[in-house]
């Protein structure tokens, strides 16, 4: 899926320097907790979240993701625009809420980016 | 030029100096005499038009610099001129009649930059360089500066390959029993702003270096994981130093305290003994060593409560994750 066309069903707008609207995202994944993000997603993924630190970017740039929605249209902090320039990884900002967005994207065909947990990590039958 | 090419009394802040090409930084890099025609062809003012057209026609030039006998520079004929001539049918009269006086001129030591400004105010096709003494050096046209940009970013383009090139070649040209490309880094303890800066590095470096994606991705997210930990839990910050070789990679990461009390609680998934604070970040939620232990071959964790903590980390380069710079070594550590 387009950068665009994520722009259009996300009611988004991309609040860094980037203007690559054609660069493909393959996949998404939605999280709060960075180390969720490290363990679990898959390369060339949107990764959408609540948080909007620079840490986001960094751990974006460590996952290879393509592209960050930032969900419910918080203020952006200028440090992370910052980091966001310097990677090149488009930072899209939408006002809509993180199980909307991640209902929106998947019904439009974007697939799930997330890796299932291993069956030895999983402790819901103990 | 494009509107944010900055003259010379803008003040370039950080931002407009971000968006400068690098085709607008060479216009400041590269001198008028790099890229003009030097030894051109000269017309005498006494010379009639009619031999000024034959000229142009066998030296293919569309106008030429006019200097008298004793080298002084006078004129320039341009197309122009010579249009203006032919159509008083008057090719016998002299250079000296039609030629445009005074040309404008730019300085062999000016940035090409200056004589761009020139083109655009004068809307001439041609302009006259001069050296130091005011004699002329040369003829420059927007063509020798299409011309030498070219060249430049051609040469630019090179370097980079060279770069490329040899770091990759890096373990191969040098010869030792055991070539090794050691990085340190200092991690300040508190420092978010920071935090993922080494580890961003570190990913960098590895593919510079020819590593496959997936290495540098595994090795990335490790240190990344190892370096909020120094930021999050440690009193003074610490050292993350990483040893890079043909057949691995072996990354040590230490810090003088506190030291965890228990490691094997440490080590358990969703253990944490963050804060609230740093829970907001994103960051505290047990998963660090447990994707730190996901991503590597090899890992140990000592540490002595009250004393400090190590983390030691192994990537063993095998078939799959080899780029075309680090290659595997069949020799064993």
């Amino acid at each position: 899926m387009k950068i665009r066309k994520i722009l259009e069903l996300t009611k988004g707008k991309i609040v860094n320097d980037y203007d690559d609207l054609d660069r493909e995202v393959k996949g998404g994944c939605g999280a709060d907790l960075m180390s969720d993000v490290l363990a679990s997603i898959q390369p060339e993924a949107v990764l959408l979240t609540g948080l909007c630190n620079p840490q986001v970017v960094r751990t974006a740039v460590m996952a290879d993701v393509a592209a960050i929605i930032m969900v419910r249209g918080k203020k952006v902090p200028q440090a992370t625009i910052d980091l966001a320039n310097e990677e090149q990884i488009p930072l899209i900002l939408s006002p809509c809420g993180m199980f909307e967005l991640c209902g929106v994207l998947y019904n439009a065909g974007l697939p799930c980016f997330e890796k299932p947990i291993s069956e030895d990590e999983c402790i819901c039958d103990e | 030029m494009s509107p944010t090419n900055p003259s010379r009394t803008t003040v370039i802040t950080d931002q407009v100096a971000e968006s400068i090409t690098r085709v607008e930084e060479l216009g400041y890099e590269i001198k008028v005499r790099e890229v003009m025609t030097e030894k051109v062809k000269c017309l005498n003012p006494t010379m009639t038009m009619r031999e000024t057209v034959e000229m142009f026609r066998q030296e293919m030039i569309s106008g030429a610099p006019v200097v008298t006998e004793a080298g002084k520079l006078v004129g320039v004929v341009s197309m122009e001129d010579l249009i203006h001539c032919l159509c008083k049918s008057d090719l016998d009269a002299t250079v000296e009649k039609y030629m445009t006086p005074d040309p404008i001129s730019v300085h062999e030591y000016e940035p090409v930059v200056e004589a761009l400004k020139t083109f655009v105010n004068s809307k001439v096709g041609r302009l006259v360089v001069l050296n130091l003494e005011g004699d002329l050096a040369g003829i420059l046209t927007k063509g020798d500066i299409t011309r030498g940009f070219l060249k430049a970013l051609q040469r630019d383009y090179e370097n980079e390959e060279l770069r490329k090139y040899r770091a990759r070649h890096l373990f191969e040209d040098i010869n030792s029993d055991r070539t090794s490309l050691i990085l340190r880094y200092t991690i300040k303890a508190g420092d978010f702003t920071h935090g993922g800066q080494a580890s961003s590095n570190i990913k960098r470096a590895l593919l510079r270096l020819g590593a496959s994606p997936q290495l540098a991705r595994r090795v990335g997210i490790a240190v990344y994981e190892a370096e909020i930990n120094l930021i999050i839990h440690t009193n003074e910050g610490g050292i993350i130093r990483a040893e890079i070789e043909p057949h691995r990679i072996s990354i040590r990461v230490f810090d003088n305290g506190p030291g965890i009390e228990n490691v094997e609680l440490a080590m358990q998934p969703g253990y944490s003994t963050a804060t609230e604070e740093i829970r907001e970040l994103g960051f505290g939620a047990g998963m660090g060593l447990t994707n730190i232990a996901r991503c590597v071959d090899n890992m140990a964790l000592e540490s002595v409560p009250g004393s400090g903590t190590r983390l030691r980390m192994k990537f063993f380069l095998d078939e799959e994750s080899v780029g075309e710079g680090l290659s595997r070594n069949k020799e064993t550590s």
